[in-house]
């Protein structure tokens, strides 16, 4: 009997260790013969700690499993949820980039190549740079880490840029509220993002790459660190990569605590070992990144992608998807909802189906009040705009933006004059202090909305004009977004800033 | 945790000798002073400019900007509690104004006994559990005050 039990940090926060340690204890016990494998996330959150059970019939569920479920379970008579893959929260996705997240032991490098790994690394190993750049083209693959820019044509300016050496960066500081897809593939399938970063090394020509991990993730950074360990002994990294007489090597590096980090130049100053301030553009990173030279900079789920474009074909994955959006968007799940977690499926879904259906509405019950997508910079969406496609553009004509996928649902109970004020919060402790529209503009901006709660109401005008100038004024989406979450609210929830003035008269 | 005897300029040379030939060598040993002192010694400032070829300012300078580098040493554990919007939702602001409540600290604090230094974090990737905290390098999810307590109890705070 094959027992599945996930080692992702969310699993083991909410007890998966301990479940595990009781499962093996009442095997012991009972003198039966199990294997027990620890995998990553199947994504299905709301069911961890989640137990898989193979008894020669395929993968079972059962969760949440407690410690003192674990004789019932051993037993056959603890209820379950069935086949793993037919529960209909997995069973709607479109699994792609998470095709192997939660299937296999993360560190396992066979299991890994028995389930598709690396076969679109030996593909590219075949192909010219040109061509590499030109199949990430034909995929229509676009930046997950927020601002939604081609991929292939981000390479192809590096693949042109003349240096002796190029980076290849992963942006693994995911520091939005409501994402963890970064975090969930790197601790559940760290071979596919140094697949993915491999497979850039030689579309451009580079031969180092850095992953710049946060440090609010040691899990992920252990894995990672096992993973560039174990992937250099068996040769898919290193001066030799799969028997090529190719070279690419990787590191992984620790972040320290900043949100700014995650803007592309911060993050090249902070890896350079500076103050994470947010570089001027022009130069291009791709152009003048890491120690100034040419430098891929790409989220982890965008290169993460990257193998299955390879393994499937461009065209398969760009069959997927909504207009200008293609392929599948890592959806996050989060906050106050009833079935949270990674959903997998191809760009286009209304949004209201993506809380209310797949998410099943509120955890606590109540009605839904607001959803933020797009992590601290996103907009709250009303259930008035549900019918929003998920894509960029649609979401970009909405007055809003899809950022890295999170979708934080909030119920009846938010204020969200509080969320607004926590969004100027958000930015003054984060600002990297560049631009006074930012630094200074954040600070005034929580005092305003204090004066608002106060029952101000001629502080309003006086907060929009706030918003304009951080918009115009600011260097970077830090100071630049940051109006995106507080105009939206005031916008769409008039009557939370109307009922602070009544209670106060 | 945290060791109080300050620590030796030789025992800080060596982990700078061991991360200086990395490119970008500074949040790697940064990092390493920290993981091995529980916080970044004054006296390491002006080693590492020299080794860097940088000045202290610049070091200072570097130091300051991130939020995980500390200049004193901490309470034996560090709680960081998850202020942001996914664990909002679910309670996280509540069960943070708790806490500190019952340390008697404010964010930033070290309670009475030492057991525990209080310290905000912006997501720690729980959002579908939420709310979160992190006890030293340990997750925990879907917290309550009860488990809350629960981790107190285990730091002696
Ligand atoms: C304040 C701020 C924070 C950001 N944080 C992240 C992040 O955590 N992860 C990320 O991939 N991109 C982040 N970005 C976007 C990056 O600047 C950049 O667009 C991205 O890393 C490019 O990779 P992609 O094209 O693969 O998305 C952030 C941008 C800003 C302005
Ligand atoms: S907008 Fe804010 S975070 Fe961005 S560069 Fe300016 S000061 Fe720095
Ligand atoms: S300082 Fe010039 S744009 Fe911010
Ligand atoms: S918002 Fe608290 S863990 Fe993400």
């Amino acid at each position: 009997m094959k027992i599945y039990v996930s080692r992702d940090s969310a699993a083991k926060a909410v007890g998966a260790d301990r479940v595990a340690t009781a499962i093996e204890a009442e095997a012991i016990r009972r003198g039966e013969q199990i294997e027990m494998i620890r995998t990553g996330s199947r994504g299905m959150v709301w069911l961890e700690p989640l137990v898989e059970i193979d008894r020669g019939e395929g993968r079972m569920t059962f969760g949440p499993v407690a410690p003192g479920d674990a004789a019932a379970l051993l037993d056959g008579t603890l209820e379950g949820h069935g086949p793993t893959e037919e529960i209909p929260f997995f069973a709607r996705q479109t699994r792609l980039t998470f095709a192997r997240c939660g299937v296999i032991d993360p560190l396992d490098l066979d299991a890994y190549a028995a389930h598709g790994g690396l076969a679109g690394l030996r593909r590219a190993l075949e192909m010219t740079a040109e061509d590499i750049v030109e199949e990430v083209k034909t995929s229509g693959l676009r930046g997950r880490g927020g601002a939604g820019f081609p991929t292939g044509i981000k390479w192809d300016t590096v693949r042109k840029a003349e240096a002796e050496q190029k980076y290849i960066v992963c942006n693994a500081d995911e520091g939005d509220s409501g994402t963890f897809a970064d975090r969930m593939i790197m601790e559940g399938d760290p071979f596919t993002l140094i697949e993915g970063m491999a497979i850039a090394g030689l579309a451009v020509g580079a031969t180092k790459g850095y992953v710049y991990l946060r440090s609010e993730y040691p899990d992920a950074i252990a894995v990672m660190r096992a993973a560039v360990e174990l992937g250099r002994r068996k040769g898919v990294l290193g001066g030799d990569i799969l028997g090529s007489g190719r070279a690419f090597d990787m590191e992984i590096r620790a972040g320290a605590g900043a949100y700014v980090c995650g803007e592309e130049t911060s993050l090249l100053n902070s890896l350079e070992g500076k103050r994470g301030v947010v570089r001027a553009k022009p130069p291009l990173p791709a152009l003048e990144g890491f120690l100034g030279k040419p430098t891929v900079v790409n989220n982890v789920i965008s290169l993460a992608t990257v193998p299955v474009i390879f393994e499937k074909g461009a065209q398969h994955y760009a069959d997927f998807g909504l207009g200008r959006s293609r392929g599948t968007a890592t959806l996050q799940i989060a906050g106050n909802v009833k079935y949270g977690g990674l959903f997998e499926t191809a760009f286009g879904l209304p949004l209201g189906e993506i809380v209310e259906e797949i998410g099943g509405g509120t955890a606590t019950g109540r009605p839904i009040k607001a959803v933020q997508i797009g992590g601290p910079l996103g907009a709250y969406f009303p259930p008035e705009k549900f019918d929003t496609l998920f894509g960029y553009e649609e979401f970009d004509a909405n007055d809003g933006l899809i950022g890295h996928a999170g979708i934080t649902v909030f119920d009846d109970s938010a204020d969200m004059l509080s969320m607004a004020r926590f969004a100027m919060e958000f930015c003054a402790v984060e600002s990297c202090g560049k631009c006074t529209p930012c630094r200074i503009g954040a600070v005034r901006g929580v005092e305003t909305l204090d004066r608002i709660a106060a029952g101000e109401a001629d502080a309003l005008p006086l907060l929009t004009e706030l918003c304009d100038t951080m918009t115009d004024g600011s260097l970077c989406a830090l100071g630049g977004l940051t109006p995106y979450p507080v105009m939206s609210a005031v916008r769409d929830f008039p009557d939370d800033f109307a009922r602070h003035k009544e209670a106060a008269e | 945790m945290t060791d109080i005897v300050p620590p030796t300029a030789d025992e800080m040379r060596e982990i700078i000798a061991a991360h200086q030939g990395l490119e970008g060598p500074l949040l790697p040993i940064l990092h390493a002073m920290q993981d091995t002192f529980g916080y970044v010694p004054e006296d390491a400032v002006a080693l590492i400019a020299d080794a860097l070829n940088q000045t202290r300012a610049e070091i200072h300078g570097t130091i300051s900007f991130y939020h995980d580098f500390r200049r004193a040493p901490a309470g034996r554990h560090v709680l960081k509690i998850c202020r942001a919007e996914a664990c909002q939702a679910m309670g996280g602001a509540q069960l943070a104004a708790a806490t500190l409540g019952k340390l008697g600290v404010d964010w930033h604090g070290t309670n009475a006994n030492g057991a525990v230094t209080v310290e905000p974090v912006y997501c720690l990737g729980m959002c579908a559990c939420a709310p979160a905290a992190m006890m030293d390098d340990r997750v925990a999810a879907r917290l309550d005050e009860a488990g809350m307590g629960e981790l107190l109890a285990e730091a002696g705070a």
